[in-house]
């Protein structure tokens, strides 16, 4: 009916790259040196250690730690530890993620509880949370549950806040245009606060899932039998400085997967840049 | 209430405004509007808003309210929407006095209003979704309205990757797909550039031409008002806003918005309600000034 496909088509084009600093380096460039500081670090520390300017005992050695980790995913001993923290961070994660968010669209819909709750809130999320780590191990036991319920509190908040937040600031002007399309309240906090809401939470999955390997491995040094937190704690009372520093850098690299996976979960999650 | 006059006005071409407290009492056999304003005022704690604004919108009629920026027009159209009840006086659509929200009428916001987590269609068919209509309808719908608009093809497109233009079109679809008796907006075009919007007018005619729909329009182009309106009323500057002249345009349709602005009688009109907007605003300014010496 209307001819304006010239004007339709003329859609903003993706903001364009900017153009690179003078004097800064290309990626492939970067990432080399990046690479090379890594390099430079570690033969620091063989040197250091080897010339006995930092003394083996509280130190370790960078080549014997890359021995003990070459050990652990040759013998397959380290798997089952790995996984037992990763069901325990994803436990925690989801546990965390789905209670947060009912619980902030439930506080945030409704001023009232949340006027009535908000001091115990604020005590709540002002406590230092792993000093609940004890309680968790005499309610839960030394298994994966007590991991799982620290996670849980330290994931929650994160998630909590932000989609409380979420729902206040749901745009007002995209909650009365549903309203005179004929939204009923269901339909409002299906179609408007919801997803208002989980774009906040998409910008705090990073947070939440650190918050839950963070509590899974605290958990497992208060005490577990099982785990990558388990494992440095065994090497620690035996003194093995070496599979201490091993255990750290499997945990980070572990991390930094975790990290990645939720950057790919978000980039098909994320739809509509929210603002 | 103060009224315009136009001592130079064309005679019979141009109708001076009635007195507005004649509209709501005079024949009980006329259709009833499609939207009246009962002497609404609106007051937010001790600031007034509106005092005593009587207008009205016959079905079918395209009305435009023009005031300076900030005096309380988007407040008369929350009133009209429901969204906002009005302190004193009353809303009746179609003579029912208006409880909750206008069912009847659609809103085209100022803002943005889209929700940027959906595609241009699923926005389009929002209102039927709410409505309970079936998908594949909705859809087919929304594919046609996206096409009436001009955007076929763009339907899947987010928010965020529409222009300025797209999106106001994307908007316009959602609020008429549900077919609303009366269509409120307000200042719709205002965030678009000039050559954008002068097409976008253009459409809105066209659309209007088509399904007559009650439109009560919002802005503070005067040009605007005049080249799309059957009518247009002027409003005094805030607090207290309240309509002080209105002006019947007689131009001929079908329009093209951007050919009408150069017809002679099109700037006559533009004159003659610039010339009256003018005098009361400058009245208004003076009766203010001489309550402040008082």
């Amino acid at each position: 009916m209307i001819a304006n496909s010239a004007l339709a088509k003329s859609a903003p084009s993706r903001p364009a790259r900017r153009p690179r600093r003078k004097g800064m380096p290309g990626p492939l460039v970067m990432t080399t040196l990046q690479a090379g500081l890594l390099l430079v670090l570690l033969a620091a520390w063989y040197v250091l250690v080897s010339a006995k300017i930092f003394p083996v005992f509280f130190f370790g050695n960078p080549v014997q730690v890359f021995e003990q980790i070459f050990t652990w995913f040759a013998t397959g001993e380290i798997f089952v530890h790995l996984a037992t923290t990763l069901i325990e961070t994803l436990l925690a994660f989801v546990i965390g993620v789905l209670s947060g968010i009912g619980a902030g669209l439930w506080l945030g819909l409704s001023p009232l509880t949340a006027a009535l709750f908000d001091p115990y809130i604020k005590a709540l999320n002002a406590m230092p949370r792993v000093i609940l780590g004890p309680i968790f191990i005499v309610w839960f036991g030394l298994g994966i549950g007590s991991k799982v319920a620290l996670g849980v509190t330290l994931v929650f908040f994160v998630v909590f806040f932000n989609v409380f937040q979420g729902v206040r600031e749901v745009n007002p002007v995209i909650l009365a245009n549903a309203r005179m399309l004929g939204a009923n309240r269901r339909q409002l906090l299906s179609t408007v606060y919801i997803p208002s809401a989980l774009s906040w939470v998409f910008s705090s999955l990073h947070m939440s899932v650190g918050m839950a390997f963070v509590g899974a491995v605290v958990g497992e040094y208060l005490g577990s039998a099982r785990g990558v937190g388990y494992l440095i704690l065994q090497a620690e009372a035996t003194f093995d400085v070496n599979a201490v520093f091993a255990g750290i850098i499997v945990l980070t690299a572990f991390a930094l997967v975790l990290d990645f996976a939720v950057t790919v979960i978000e980039k098909r999650l994320i739809v509509g840049k929210p603002k | 209430m103060t009224l315009a006059t136009h001592p130079g006005a064309h005679p019979g071409a141009l109708r001076p405004a009635m007195p507005a407290t004649d509209h709501g009492a005079g024949s009980a056999a006329a259709p009833p509007p499609a939207l009246l304003f009962d002497h609404v005022t609106v007051r937010f704690g001790a600031y007034t808003a509106v005092s005593d604004a009587h207008l009205q919108v016959a079905d079918g009629e395209f009305v435009s309210i023009v005031g300076p920026t900030g005096c309380g027009k988007s407040t008369l159209l929350n009133v009209a929407a429901g969204l906002l009840e009005p302190t004193e006086g009353d809303i009746c659509v179609y003579g029912r006095s208006l409880a909750g929200l206008n069912r009847a009428a659609g809103y085209l916001f100022q803002a943005d209003a889209l929700m940027p987590w959906r595609t241009a269609l699923r926005n389009v068919i929002t209102g039927l979704e709410y409505a309970g209509t079936a998908r594949a309808e909705a859809e087919r719908l929304g594919n046609e309205w996206l096409a009436r608009v001009g955007l076929s093809g763009h339907g899947e497109r987010f928010p965020h990757e529409m222009s300025g233009g797209m999106r106001k079109r994307v908007a316009l679809a959602q609020t008429l797909i549900r077919d609303p008796r009366i269509v409120l907006m307000d200042e719709p075009f205002s965030a678009l550039d000039v050559q954008t919007r002068v097409l976008m007018e253009n459409e809105l005619l066209q659309l209007w031409t088509t399904y007559r729909k009650s439109v009560l329009f919002i802005t503070h182009d005067l040009e605007e008002a005049i080249s799309l309106s059957d009518r247009v009323i002027i409003l005094s500057a805030g607090p207290s806003t309240h309509p002080i002249a209105e002006f019947k345009i007689d131009l001929e349709r079908p329009r093209d918005v951007a050919e009408i602005r150069m017809t002679p009688r099109f700037v006559e009109l533009y004159h003659l309600i610039w010339d009256a907007m003018k005098e009361e605003v400058l009245k208004a300014y003076e009766r203010n000034q001489r309550k402040l010496a008082d």
